[in-house]
């Protein structure tokens, strides 16, 4: 017998892994030369984006930024690189950026839609990012106020205004350092008092806005805001009278009343008593990408809501309601959105009594707002599609009336579920708006051409395109990362 | 398509007659402001600067009108129109006047209802090519591929000459006069079309102007002018003499630099009438007396401001050529001031 033992007793020591499977050797084995074919793939890949980048990396960075003409770019490509071949001329964005940015808003004013843009931001964040305490979202409000204080001219009335936002700064701040969340979170549970709801500010922000891009006394926005605190009472108070539908009406039209009827002499007769108001701007002066920023926000934020709307009147049983929306969807959804500007700045001129001062900027909004409304309607409609029937019959189930239904059951997993196509359309109507240079209104696009009419900068083209092109990646890709992270959030799991 | 012109022609009219009513004189008059109707951006005629400033050829005859019914040569909105927006906003009322390098033709004229008070720039459509492409003159263009904006007069002007000349081409559409010179540079085209003027600029912008010719041969006759609506002669009467103003004035040798002595008297009594110190010219235009020094002093006389924007001293660099005074051999001609 000998003692050779078959059965091994103990375990052989890790081994390293071989070099060509591991690290960096390991990684480009697996992932980009696993055969044969892909070598070769890879390889040619790698050239394509060589080709590309070798002819685009030299141009934009070994490029002229002073110079007031192109002649001037010329000579000192010329004279720098011996050619003026595969050299960007950035002198125009450095001499017109603001230009393109802001159009002919006035440049001292040029704070205002600066402002406009910081608070449509803090106005969003609490419907965007619900991680963000209700403390941190008053404390930027207040920075921010205070900021423009600070920024103002000063009189008796600014520094009132400055000491108040910096009061208000220093208070909720200190707080924030002293006071930890799960600390506020514990008072908050033991019965102390909250701070108010962010979103009231993101309910004012609709009427703050337009004051402050077209100025003019503060009365006319808060006579629109009238209307709706109108139609609310109406239908608070009126539902102990009436039934609901025609609580309903009554407050719709109340309001609608109010606008159309009264409250241009009421805020006449308000303006001309208390003019209490900053410069006035035309609507003329505004140009660039903040009339693309300006119509895309309006005809996003407006378009939203009126989609619901419609994609619900598309499902309702009410015969009359159901082809409206019908009727609505599919006539703007059957003409291009050119033709729609035309009416807006051609059509409506003829048919309106000559002298009659219906504002361009505003006509454009209402068009690209209904055009954006008509798709957005359709998109929501494919979410409600979605859902399988058993959540209408639970809601039912539940005893919920109609709207309750559609609050709390049916929207959110509609709206969830539509988010790509919500957010293409947001994206979609955003790059639209470049359209409205071709009725003679200088958005980016208009702007570019005029710059090229100047005698400087005429047959200077790639390096504008570039740069709007610029522009707008950076609000899309912000959108449609947005769009993900929003999605990633309000994943539950089942699809 | 017959039609839909008929049904234009129709509304435009109906609105013209409407608002010839109000008077576009006083309207402006009342506002304080002038409503100009110019182009979005057209080389050397019509262009805002990095602040904003409109400045250019047509641009210039906007100014001199707000200075001779207003006083004030900044007071004027400048409305930006397409080619395809500029005569609704004019018959809508929008502007009180188009002065946006605009042909002059007789549909406009007849058809359109609009009057134009005269002609500020005469154009002609011509051709450039590349010097080596070895061509003294259109006719030897047959085969040729030819940059062309669509939907302009230009485009027809074109298919006229080849067929009449019984030479064929290739058109190669484009859209506007930038992406023309990026796909003449580029050469998807071995000819550019366009305005004899537009060409001029566009070569001028070229690194190398000299390795291309502008052929001999102007194709159409393109009389560029500013117009108002019709039915309104007293307005029509104040644009078209304040450009008559500005042609006189270079005829008399009335400069800006020289028009303040002028004023002093002269012992030439047109050059009196024309500045008010003769005569009630202005008051039967129904405006003050020294309405046609404050044009001429707004940018200068006739020569001076095609000298400032499109002249040989400009990186444009356009002769007079048929713009010369007609003492010199030009077609610009004003009527007396008398």
């Amino acid at each position: 017998m000998s003692d050779v033992s078959f059965v091994r007793t103990e375990m052989l020591p890790e081994q390293a892994p071989p070099g060509s499977e591991v690290g960096v050797i390991g990684w480009l084995r697996h992932n980009l030369f696993s055969s044969w074919i892909n070598g070769i793939l890879t390889v040619l890949s790698l050239y394509a984006i060589y080709y590309v980048l070798a002819g685009i990396l030299p141009w934009v960075f070994l490029s002229v930024w002073n110079a007031g003409s192109l002649t001037e770019c010329r000579e000192i490509m010329n004279a720098t690189w011996g050619g003026t071949h595969g050299h960007a001329c950035w002198g125009v964005i450095n001499e017109r950026w603001l230009q393109l940015l802001f159009g002919f808003y006035p440049s001292y004013l040029y704070g205002r839609p600066i402002l406009a843009l910081v608070l449509l931001l803090l106005a969003l964040t609490p419907i965007l990012f619900n991680m963000i305490s209700r403390r941190m979202n008053w404390f930027l409000l207040a920075l921010a106020f205070f900021v423009t204080a600070m920024l103002m001219d000063a009189s008796i009335f600014v520094w009132i205004l400055r000491i108040g936002f910096a009061a208000a700064t220093l208070f909720i701040g200190y707080q924030l350092v002293t006071l930890s969340g799960s600390d506020r979170a514990e008072q908050i549970a033991q019965g102390a008092k909250r701070l108010p709801n962010p979103l009231m500010f993101t309910a004012v922000y609709p009427f703050l806005m337009p004051w402050l891009m077209w100025g003019g006394t503060i009365w006319p926005p808060i006579c629109a805001a009238l209307g709706f605190v109108i139609g609310f009472v109406v239908l608070r108070f009126g539902k102990d009278h009436m039934s609901e539908l025609v609580t309903m009406i009554a407050a719709v039209a109340a309001a609608v009343i109010w606008w159309l009827v009264l409250s241009g002499y009421v805020s006449d007769g308000l303006s001309s008593v208390l003019p209490i108001g900053i410069e006035a701007v035309e609507s003329r002066k505004f140009g660039g990408f903040m009339i693309a920023i300006l119509l895309g926000v309006v005809a996003i934020g407006a378009s939203l809501p009126i989609g619901v709307v419609l994609a619900l009147g598309r499902q309702s049983d009410l015969v009359i309601v159901k082809a409206l929306c019908v009727g609505f969807i599919e006539f703007i959804r059957g003409v291009p959105l050119i033709t729609l500007l035309f009416v807006a700045s051609l059509l409506l001129n003829i048919f309106m009594p000559p002298g009659t001062n219906f504002d361009i900027i505003l006509r454009v909004m209402i068009m690209m707002t209904l055009f954006s409304a008509a798709y957005m309607a359709e998109v929501i409609r494919g979410g409600l599609a979605a859902l399988p029937r058993g959540q209408y019959e639970g809601a039912d189930s539940l005893g919920l009336d109609y709207w309750q239904a559609q609050r709390l059951i049916i929207m959110p997993q509609a709206l969830k579920v539509s988010i790509p196509g919500i957010v293409s359309t947001f994206i979609g109507i955003f790059k639209d708006t470049t359209l409205v240079s071709i009725i003679g209104l200088f958005d980016v696009i208009g702007l570019a051409s005029a710059i090229r009419a100047d005698t400087s900068w005429n047959g200077i083209y790639w390096e504008l395109f570039a740069f709007i092109a610029f522009l707008f990646f950076i609000v899309c890709f912000s959108m449609s990362r947005y769009s993900m992270y929003l999605e990633r959030k309000l994943q539950t799991g089942h699809r | 398509m017959k039609k839909t012109v008929f049904l234009g022609a129709l509304t435009v009219a109906g609105l013209a007659a409407g608002v010839a009513a109000a008077g576009t004189l006083d309207d402006v008059k009342a506002r304080g402001k002038l409503n100009c109707g110019v182009t979005t951006g057209l080389v050397g005629f019509a262009a805002p600067d990095a602040n904003g400033e409109w400045g250019g050829f047509d641009v210039s005859i906007c100014r001199a009108v707000a200075a001779a019914v207003l006083g004030d040569p900044t007071a004027v909105e400048f409305v930006p129109t397409t080619g395809k927006t500029r005569f609704t906003a004019l018959a809508s009322g929008e502007i009180d006047m188009l002065a946006r390098n605009t042909t002059w033709t007789f549909s406009r004229d007849v058809d359109l209802k609009f009057t134009f008070v005269g002609v500020n720039y005469y154009d002609g459509q011509g051709f450039m090519v590349p010097k080596d492409l070895g061509v003294s003159s259109a006719t030897e263009l047959d085969g040729a591929t030819v940059c062309i904006q669509t939907g302009t007069t230009t485009e027809l002007n074109l298919a006229d000459f080849f067929r009449s000349n019984n030479i064929s081409y290739e058109p190669v559409p484009i859209e506007t006069n930038a992406e023309g010179q990026q796909q003449y540079l580029a050469g998807a085209c071995d000819v550019y079309t366009t305005d004899a003027s537009g060409l001029a600029a566009t070569r001028a912008t070229f690194e190398a102007p000299a390795d291309h010719v502008l052929l001999p041969e102007i194709i159409s006759k393109e009389p560029l002018g500013p117009l108002v609506r019709h039915g309104d002669n007293e307005w029509g009467d104040v644009v078209r003499w304040t450009l008559n103003a500005l042609v006189t004035a270079e005829e008399l040798g009335v400069t800006s630099a020289n028009i303040a002595e002028m004023t002093a008297g002269t012992n030439n009594p047109e050059i009196n009438r024309l500045l008010g110190t003769e005569g009630t010219l202005g008051a039967m235009l129904g405006l003050d007396a020294d309405w046609a020094k404050a044009a001429i002093m707004s940018g200068g006389n006739y020569g001076e401001i095609f000298a400032m924007n499109i002249g040989e001293e400009t990186p444009i660099g356009l002769a007079r050529g048929l713009n010369a005074q007609w003492t010199n051999g030009g077609l610009i001609y004003s009527p007396p001031f008398r």
